[in-house]
């Protein structure tokens, strides 16, 4: 066992996967010389030299878009947004070229590239530094997406998605990066699609990802102390999710509560809400509840940045109304 | 000095350099002749959808074309079935996937704005103006770290020098510094409006800012095109730098098939038909004075004409695209 740090666990799987195959190529904002915004890329420029790893200016259309051409062409791009709200000025090619093309192309070729991202708030830093938009990419047929919560999917996560013949969003949490875990010395990939039951229990099913996992599994611990027996489900990727995996918890469970930090309306939580009434509404024994972020920008103020984000009590509020 | 010994590069080789003009003729009127052909079956719904035809543009695509090979990669614009047969497209695939059957380059998926053939480096058509650039940079950039001594070019039309994205790879090639060939194809029209409303700016000046070296070139003028491609697609090879291309030209079609033109006026028409490059080109083969000329341009429209017949009789005994097939390739 070993003590890692979220932030290590990406770096050590780029460096992994730089390693096992020279068609990996880095690039991004900051990434080379700089070693990353958060310090994810550090010292792969010294490891693997110029060629493979590139400052590129700040142009995020024209470095998802060369990761399209490069992927088209060999390599295996991962390429960092330097903040997920950035996406925005790479719409076009993540939606209309890179999601496509395998489709469009008639089957004959693909775009293996990965874009990491960092998502999400409490670094108060405001409306256009803190965006959780993971259901505008899960929408986009032809993109994966993948949320890991802990330290070993961190690093098991972005191994698959490297090694995906498909375009991979990996959607990092920027409050995670500095934390660390025990883990098992030796990391392994974890399938995209494959959730977990980070902790079992008897009446209701908590369904999450990314950071709001810890959030989950402290609201599981206070409702236990209440007498609720609450089961955690760590999905870890939302396209494709777990719907198996979620199917099978609530037939047991019979209540659900989906938790996210992104906004609760047209988000993540409520397309596995309408799924999960489609294919297991004779299992539940209570209406499906969603946890996620009022429908505002996220505020900049401490103050009111805490009152916005989601966390353990609305998720503990949530599940009390289940039992009501 | 209007014959084909007037070819700039020609070192004498009389009979070699016609051999390179008959070979952009051919590549020209095969492009033409299929766009002609595409017009018409769109005309009798034959051709869903909408079409956007190079007419008038053949000389660019004909003679970068001739200078490229398969490992060679190119991203096309919207207007892009030039750039596809130039590359090497079949016509058959082309023009099946433009009457959305089974057999078509991409299978009858992606249509006359998506034509792609990857394995001979034809990175795509593509229905978003300027897209195709940042692509073809990263096409470049792979044949760079690969080690290749392959070429990018990036083919866009001056409506796309409104488009952040050409910026943004014009800046990040001259950065990188890989083997990208951007190439500007000013046909006068930014869809809809004159150009001179799109676009303030100089292309010249720009690529003196970002340090790039620059032709401007009579597009029309398909062996002065070519006459001048060939070395720079040489040295480009060599250098692995990136270059940008200016060729004027005209765009004798609509903005798509069916464009009514109502903001065209008569005269600038008339001036864009009569630049046709392909006349130009036949008229320095002496086609009109020379039997053996005319003979072998004839024999040359027979031949496509046969091809094109063949190509559109295979589409339209091809079967549709299957839906479940199509939907299975969404993911690898």
């Amino acid at each position: 066992m070993a003590e890692l740090r979220f932030a290590k666990a990406i770096n050590q799987a780029l460096a992994d996967a730089m390693r096992d195959d020279p068609a990996v190529v880095l690039f991004g904002e900051d990434v080379a010389a700089a070693g990353g915004p958060f310090g994810v890329t550090r010292g792969l420029l010294d490891a693997f030299g110029p060629q493979r790893v590139l400052d590129a200016p700040i142009s995020e259309s024209a470095i998802v878009g060369a990761a399209v051409g490069a992927a088209l062409c060999g390599l295996k791009p991962v390429v960092e947004i330097m903040f997920m709200d950035f996406v925005t000025l790479a719409m076009d090619q993540i939606v209309n070229q890179a999601a496509k093309a395998r489709f469009m192309f008639g089957g004959r070729g693909g775009v293996p590239l990965v874009l990491r991202m960092p998502h999400g708030g409490g670094l108060n830093a405001g409306p256009q530094h803190s965006q959780c938009l993971e259901a505008w990419l899960a929408h986009v047929p032809g993109l994966k997406v993948v949320v890991p919560a802990t330290a070993a999917d961190a690093y098991g996560l972005l191994r698959s998605a490297i090694d995906d013949p498909d375009p991979v969003v990996v959607v990092e949490h920027k409050g995670l990066y500095a934390l660390s875990e025990t883990v098992d010395e030796t990391l392994v990939r974890v399938p995209i699609g494959q959730g977990r039951i980070a902790r079992a229990g008897r009446d209701a099913t908590i369904a999450t990802y990314g950071a709001l996992l810890r959030e989950a599994l402290v609201a599981a611990d206070r409702l236990a102390a209440e007498g609720m027996s609450c089961e955690v489900v760590d999905l870890r990727s939302v396209q494709p999710w777990d719907e198996a995996l979620l199917r099978e918890s609530v037939a047991r469970t019979h209540r659900l509560v989906v938790a996210h930090e992104a906004v609760e309306a047209f988000g993540v939580g409520a397309e596995i809400a309408a799924r999960m009434v489609e294919v297991a509404f004779d299992d539940l024994d209570a209406p499906i509840l969603r946890v996620g972020a009022p429908f505002m920008p996220v505020p900049f103020a401490k103050s009111l940045e805490m009152a916005y984000r989601p966390g353990a009590d609305r998720i503990v509020a949530a599940c009390r109304r289940l039992m009501e | 000095m209007n014959g084909v010994d007037a070819y700039p590069g020609n070192s004498g080789e009389r009979s070699t350099v016609s051999e390179t003009a008959w070979a952009l003729m051919r590549s020209m009127i095969r492009i033409r002749r299929v766009e002609e052909r595409l017009a018409r079956l769109f005309a009798d719904g034959e051709v869903p959808g909408f079409i956007h035809l190079s007419i008038g543009q053949e000389a660019i695509a004909a003679a970068f074309g001739a200078c490229l090979t398969d490992a060679d990669t190119v991203a096309s614009t919207h207007r892009g079935h030039g750039h596809c047969l130039a590359k090497g497209v079949p016509v058959s695939a082309l023009v099946a996937e433009v009457m959305g059957r089974d057999s078509g380059a991409c299978r009858g998926r992606g249509g006359s704005m998506h034509v792609a053939d990857l394995a001979r480096g034809m990175l795509g058509a593509n229905g978003i103006v300027g897209a195709g650039a940042p692509i073809a940079l990263g096409s470049a950039l792979a044949h760079k770290v690969s080690g290749r001594r392959a070429v990018a070019v990036a083919f866009f039309g001056d409506g796309a020098m409104a488009e952040g994205a050409v910026y943004e790879t014009m800046n990040l090639a001259a950065l990188w510094q890989v083997p990208l060939v951007m190439v500007c194809e000013r046909n006068g029209w930014s869809e809809f409006s004159p150009s001179d409303r799109a676009f303030a700016g100089d292309g010249a000046k720009l690529a003196e800012a970002f340090g790039l070296p620059f032709l401007a070139l009579d597009g029309d003028d398909v062996l002065a095109v070519h006459a001048a491609v060939g070395p720079l697609v040489a040295a480009c090879r060599e250098d692995r730098r990136p270059r940008l291309v200016s060729c004027a030209t005209h765009r004798v079609a609509g903005h798509f098939e069916g464009d009514p033109q109502r903001y065209r006026d008569a005269p600038e028409r008339a001036a864009a038909a009569a630049a046709d490059p392909i006349m130009r080109l036949a008229a320095r083969l002496c086609v009109d004075e020379d039997r053996d000329a005319r003979a072998r341009f004839d024999t040359i429209e027979a031949e496509i004409t046969a091809e094109i017949d063949a190509a559109v009789e295979a589409a339209r005994l091809a079967p549709d695209p299957d839906f479940d097939l199509a939907r299975g390739d969404v993911y690898g």
